[in-house]
């Protein structure tokens, strides 16, 4: 645990994503505190320009609500979604994945077609109307996030269990008497953790996009301000007021850019072996 | 170009081709020891085979490596001097090792499979090391290629140099990766373990095509081994390396007859003996009768493939005894793991059966397989890949006498005699497997198939991957627990020599068929079929029976 600490700091870009996530992970957390008011609340004059007055550093939108606050409560949310969706997309396609891979034959052929299925459908288009049949709101946003986005684990769980069910250890445990629901638990998926680690981090990342996109087209769930929501609201005065949507727009960069970064530091991490190439 | 043709007896009075003086390879810091290769001095003559001989971490590679400047990340050459003629090669620059290499330097590696390129056709690969040299036009460079091809003694050079590394043989593959090394005649060769990863007939080829070519040349030759029969078989002169030192060096003959430094007598005690007294021959009662039992591969058969049947097992029948080891022995694809694995029920078996006290096995199903289990188990080959390296080595064991309902504490308990009956540390149970060396996992690995108290244990290669030394150790053990358990043991082995040391009976496999079987000392000692007699000629040193001398 110590070595795998030393590998994942000595990767400056990592430390650099950690940072930001911290940052972003304060910012969720003291929202309410930094910013007591409702984001939704009409705060000051419309169109403050950004650092000019105390208290409303990043300006106000259109409707003179205060930018800096919705972006700190955007941040939660953005979180939130990006989490649990990918939990959830987790929980689907780990096990349809292991159990492609590990019983292969029909199993494999049923379970790999209906994860095609969901592949051949560009997945934002699907998000789209997923959020727009369910009708705009947290969970649906977050199933539609969560199930355009586990085909990919299930493969690639498919082919980690593949690789890991000829390794002898596998069939000494099937020597050993012990059933296939054990062997998977046991033997394989604690095997499969490092490959998992790493594309959930890249997980997040995409889904925080999903949803800021969603929102950005007005499908986003109209009780919570988000980062896409404030994007889209000012992308019309884009030429008038650059940082309604410019704040908003730098969150999700860095936001993003944190997750992919830290994902590649846990890729350096968890496989040295594959750190230096070329 | 030098063409010494020295006497190969007076070695001493020739000015050496290479010369590696007090040569130290440092490692990164936190190995387990500080130095590879430890103030090391070897010279190399022209015209002369010299062999490094030593257990895996010995340094043997190192010094190799350092000599062609391919020296891995992080390890460094930090003493010494490695003279070639009289330039010292650490202190070239990268680009003018390139140059050495391959013109001055040539190299054959152990798996010839990686050391080519899957991609490219055999002559182009060949006409590749003329072009990164700058010599000849396109044309020459082929017709080049087949030359060597044909000098190599590869059947229908031409078709050989259109052919893709695999569609050839392991043989041909390291025939080709000689006649690479020796594409632009350089005056050294260096082969890695050249013969470790082919068959024991395919091994003598190779060697005796090694010790052609050299003669032809008058090349020097460093050749890295583990292996004391191949020494005897192609050393003029030897180096026994421990641990980064040079222990003994001088001829040949010398070092094999008489060995003076205590490491190089147990290395050579250590081999199996090829020479066997015949063993009493108890009436074993049957345990375990296999009838006409076949393994079929089907393969392809898609819309415009023919579908490929390969036979892996064909009608072999076979009794093996309570408390009998039966030896299973052939080259690769013989069918020899394939068989075993249809025993312990890994894989089907096409046809055929096997019963184990009347009772059918090869059909049992189900809660009726997993009790098998309890009386069959298997000790795998790899000592990396057996274990599961996220659970603990004690869980490891436990886990079967778990899966059969027995409470969590007492497998422990039972995991931790099993641990010292075959040689470790109770406490080792709390640790995990990459803490271990190739030869206690293999203990480990033996631990586990006795976990759940079988009665027939199949070992399929369970020592080939093991110094020589650590495989007597192995060995030794294994054969003491059967006769304490009163255990069958079905040894599966490519070696014949190991076959010898610890079976009862030896079966001999050739393309899926059991062509021979009867008592060892006979199958060793008076082969019936010729290809038996084959592979007894084909081992290595047998000539010389380096085991009879050193024990």
């Amino acid at each position: 645990m110590l070595d795998f600490l030393k590998r994942f700091a000595g990767n400056r870009g990592a430390v650099i994503g950690a940072l930001l996530l911290v940052v972003t992970l304060l910012l969720a957390i003291f929202s309410p505190m930094l910013y007591p008011q409702s984001p939704w609340a009409i705060a000051q004059r419309p169109f403050l320009e950004p650092f000019t007055t105390e208290g409303y550093l990043m300006g106000t939108d259109t409707l003179g609500r205060n930018v800096a606050s919705g972006l700190a409560h955007g941040a939660y949310i953005s979180l939130l979604i990006g989490l649990i969706s990918t939990l959830v997309s987790l929980a689907i396609g780990i096990p349809l994945g292991a159990c492609a891979g590990y019983f292969g034959g029909w199993v494999d052929d049923i379970l790999m077609r209906v994860t095609e299925f969901f592949q051949v459908i560009p997945t934002f288009a699907f998000a789209v109307v997923l959020v727009a049949i369910l009708q705009p709101s947290l969970t649906s946003i977050i199933t539609a996030i969560a199930l355009v986005s586990w085909p990919p684990v299930a493969r690639l769980l498919r082919g980690e269990v593949l690789a890991l069910k000829s390794r002898e250890f596998i069939e000494a445990a099937q020597l050993s008497g012990q059933s296939s629901t054990t062997i998977i638990l046991r033997q394989i998926m604690p095997n499969t953790l490092s490959p998992v680690v790493v594309m959930s981090s890249m997980m997040i990342a995409t889904a925080i996009l999903t949803e800021s996109a969603l929102s950005f087209m007005g499908l986003g769930d109209p009780e919570i301000m988000s980062w896409g929501y404030m994007v889209g609201a000012g992308r019309t005065v884009i030429r008038q007021a650059w940082w309604i949507s410019f704040f908003p727009g730098l969150a999700i960069l860095l936001t993003v850019l944190a997750f992919n970064l830290i994902g590649e530091g846990l890729n350096d991490a968890l496989n040295p072996r594959l750190r230096k190439r070329g | 170009m030098t063409h010494h043709t020295d006497t190969p007896a007076a070695p001493s009075a020739a000015i050496p081709i290479v010369r590696i003086e007090g040569l130290s390879v440092a490692l990164p810091e936190g190995a387990d020891r500080p130095y590879a290769v430890d103030h090391t001095s070897i010279d190399m003559y022209a015209g002369r085979i010299l062999c490094v001989v030593g257990e895996s971490g010995s340094g043997k590679s190192m010094s190799a490596n350092a000599m062609m400047g391919l020296l891995p990340e992080g390890v460094r050459a930090v003493k010494g001097r490695i003279l070639l003629g009289d330039e010292n090669l650490l202190a070239f620059s990268e680009e003018k090792m390139r140059d050495i290499r391959g013109r001055r330097i040539g190299m054959i590696f152990q798996e010839p499979m990686s050391a080519l390129n899957p991609l490219m056709r055999v002559a182009d690969q060949i006409a590749e090391v003329f072009e990164a040299h700058g010599l000849l036009t396109p044309a020459e460079r082929q017709a080049r290629a087949v030359e060597l091809l044909t000098e190599v003694g590869l059947p229908d050079p031409k078709r050989a140099a259109r052919a893709y590394p695999f569609q050839l043989s392991g043989g041909q593959r390291q025939r080709v990766v000689i006649a690479m090394a020796l594409a632009l005649e350089p005056e050294v060769l260096i082969a890695d373990e050249p013969t470790t990863a082919l068959d024991v007939t395919t091994q003598a080829q190779i060697l005796a095509l090694i010790r052609k070519l050299q003669v032809e040349r008058g090349m020097a030759v460093m050749f890295i081994t583990h292996d004391f029969g191949v020494v005897a078989e192609i050393a003029d002169d030897v180096v026994v390396m421990q641990c980064g030192q040079i222990v003994e060096q001088g001829p040949a003959r010398a070092v094999l007859d008489a060995p003076q430094h205590d490491y190089t007598q147990r290395l050579l005690a250590a081999i199996p003996r090829l020479t066997l007294a015949p063993r009493a021959m108890p009436d074993f009662a049957p345990l375990l009768e296999v009838r006409d039992i076949r393994r079929t591969y089907v393969s392809g058969g898609g819309l415009f493939r023919p579908v490929r049947r390969v036979d892996a097992v064909r009608d072999v029948s076979f009794t093996l005894g309570k408390g009998e080891t039966l030896g299973i022995v052939g080259e690769s694809g013989s069918g020899k793991s394939s068989l075993g694995r249809c025993l312990v029920r890994l894989q089907p078996a096409d046809a055929g059966s096997v019963t184990m006290e009347g009772r059918e096995i090869l059909d049992l199903k189900g809660e009726d397989l997993r009790q098998l289990h309890r009386r069959v188990q298997m000790i795998f080959q790899d000592p990396f890949s057996s274990l599961n390296p996220r659970i603990t080595v004690g869980r490891t064991i436990a886990d079967g006498p778990i899966a059969f309902g027995m409470s969590r504490a007492e497998a422990m308990d039972r995991a931790r005699a099993l641990l010292e009956r075959v040689g470790l540390n109770a406490a080792a149970a709390t640790r995990y497997p990459h803490e271990f060396s190739g030869g206690q996992r293999q203990r480990i690995g033996i631990a586990r198939a006795l976990a759940l108290e079988p009665e027939v244990i199949v070992a399929d290669e369970a020592v080939s991957a093991l110094d020589v030394s650590i495989q007597a150790q192995v060995l030794e053990l294994l054969d003491e627990i059967k006769r304490d358990l009163g255990l069958s043991l079905i040894f599966i082995t490519h070696d014949l020599r190991v076959a010898a040391q610890i079976c009862d009976r030896v079966m001999v496999m050739q393309q899926g068929a059991c062509i021979e079987i009867g008592p060892a000392h006979q199958i060793f000692s008076a082969p019936e079929q010729a290809y038996t007699r084959s592979l007894i000629e084909a081992i290595p040193g047998r000539a010389r029976d380096l085991a009879g001398q050193a024990a």
